[in-house]
């Protein structure tokens, strides 16, 4: 298989703080609404009785029942049948997540200082990071590699990358990729605070003036990734294509970004390259767009640097306004939310931007959605920024074919 | 060696007061022939059953007592076994305990 073979996407599932599947992220998005509530974006329409047994319900932390929800709604739509041909030895599960089991770690921390013979016998498994992993694995029956991936903000993003990883070296023939997190936790928003990471405001409000920081958010993304020739044989529904991907560090420091984008610039390039795209292909980007004052200063150098003299032609916007930080799954829901617009062909807003910042000039969809196009065209193409704590870069280079909208 | 005077009732109704109220297992399904496999019991489970004995009678229960236990029954027996011996049957039980 070629280096650059495109992957197919065919299934994709979430549950954000716009409410329990992708039509509520993609379209809510699209419509301009905000997730965010009290500076927080929780996930408020989510009710784990509604999907999942009691047993589950307590054998799972959020974050792997959020995981396991977003998977089921992937798995629906990807419509394996019995015939599908695809082996459950040749399936993988790779989900990233920035810290795995947060609420299982604090309440077991309270205990064990009390008596640690109380700690619940399901600690472990609940907190492990890799939970989501082996809960999606053991569901559905998949016996391929599975895995986390962590890699802090860009956690989801790397699982992508990874599952086309997989696909192509041969190593599997389908791989369910994404993120999940909970961390509205007492620890991580204290810690993230003292870092002056959060936004005081409890405002997402990537590239404007006043932008003070990231709103802490939860959830979960999970795509299902195929082998083009897989999926063409069994006749499924493509909803679009990761091309490529493009990965590095900026090893700078621990937190900061480099105040250049160097790592952000190299990964553009490289997820660029590995897609067989050169810069005048690319049609919109999913900005990391944090709302951090480093991160949207250095992202839009680097888009500059990587787009060159179409950048300020190419719609750029954060999701990120519209339902804050989901840490290691904002690559793994972001992702899904630009092959949706790549679908509609319609640029989303990026919320709350009603003054952007000196030097911050690119098109960044301030406020309201937008055709992509004058006319439509039979395909579009992304890239999809994620950075994250660590100095990790990773970028996904996403493409699909336009959807008939029906009149 | 002080032993507990505990009637196995007492045990059989703590267990199927947990199998219903921590495991959601449909109470009809509960009986004494009723195997692990039926009724979706793991070893995760049994760590939980294990802590609430602990809790009440003080008894540690282990995964290696569960062993060649095959249906409710026998998890009464064992865990009636362990309380009715005491506390302090454990301690001579675990020569490498604190």
């Amino acid at each position: 298989m070629p280096d650059h073979a495109p992957i197919a996407v065919t299934g994709m599932g979430c549950v954000s703080p716009l409410g329990v599947g992708v039509a509520a992220l993609t379209e809510g998005w699209s419509a301009g609404r905000s997730g965010i509530v009290d500076g927080l974006g929780r996930c408020r329409d989510f009710d784990a009785k509604e999907f999942l047994a009691r047993k589950e319900i307590k054998r799972f932390d959020p974050f792997t029942q959020f995981a396991v929800v977003a998977a089921a709604e992937a798995m629906a739509q990807a419509d394996w049948g019995e015939d599908s041909g695809i082996a459950p030895e040749r399936v993988g599960v790779v989900v990233g997540s920035g810290s795995g089991g947060t609420r299982t770690l604090e309440e077991g921390a309270e205990v064990v200082d009390v008596d640690p013979l109380e700690v619940s016998g399901l600690t472990v498994p609940k907190m492990m990071a890799n939970a989501a992993a082996g809960v999606i694995a053991l569901r559905h029956g998949f016996r391929g590699p599975a895995f986390a991936v962590v890699s802090a903000c860009s956690s989801g993003s790397d699982a992508i990358a990874d599952g086309v990883r997989m696909i192509r070296l041969g190593e599997a023939d389908a791989v369910l990729v994404g993120g999940a997190e909970a961390q509205i936790q007492k620890l991580p928003m204290a810690a993230f605070g003292i870092m002056e990471a959060l936004s005081p405001t409890g405002m997402s409000r990537p590239f404007d003036r006043r932008r003070d920081g990231f709103v802490m958010a939860e959830g979960a993304g999970i795509l299902v990734l195929e082998r083009a020739d897989v999926a063409r044989a069994r006749g499924a529904d493509v909803l679009g294509w990761v091309l490529g991907y493009g990965v590095s560090n900026d090893a700078y420091h621990l937190v900061a970004p480099h105040p250049e984008g160097r790592g952000a610039i190299q990964a553009m390039r490289l997820a660029l390259a590995n897609a067989g795209l050169e810069p005048g292909d690319v049609d919109y980007v999913n900005a990391h767009g944090t709302g951090t004052p480093a991160n949207d200063a250095t992202e839009t150098h680097a888009i500059k640097q990587v787009l060159g003299a179409r950048a300020p032609e190419v719609p750029v916007s954060s999701l990120k306004s519209a339902i804050g930080h989901l840490i290691g799954a904002a690559g793994a829901l972001e992702a899904i939310a630009t092959i949706g617009a790549l679908r509609a062909q319609v640029a989303p807003p990026t919320l709350n931007l009603e003054d952007p910042d000196d030097g911050l000039d690119l098109d960044y969809v301030a406020l309201r959605s937008r055709p992509m196009f004058d006319a439509p065209r039979e395909r579009a193409v992304a890239l999809s920024n994620s950075f994250g704590f660590g100095g990790h870069n990773s970028v996904l280079a996403l493409a699909a074919d336009r959807q008939e909208v029906a009149a | 060696m002080s032993t507990q005077t505990v009637p196995r009732e007492e045990i059989e109704e703590l267990v199927r007061e947990l199998l219903v109220d921590e495991l959601d297992i449909e109470p009809e399904m509960i009986r004494p022939e009723a195997t692990m496999e039926s009724l979706d019991i793991d070893s995760l489970d049994l760590v939980e059953i294990g802590q609430i004995v602990q809790r009440r009678y003080g008894v540690r229960i282990k995964a290696a007592d569960a062993e060649g236990v095959a249906d409710l029954g026998g998890v009464v027996d064992m865990i009636h076994a362990k309380v009715v011996a005491g506390p302090d049957a454990q301690a001579d039980d675990e020569p490498d305990a604190a």
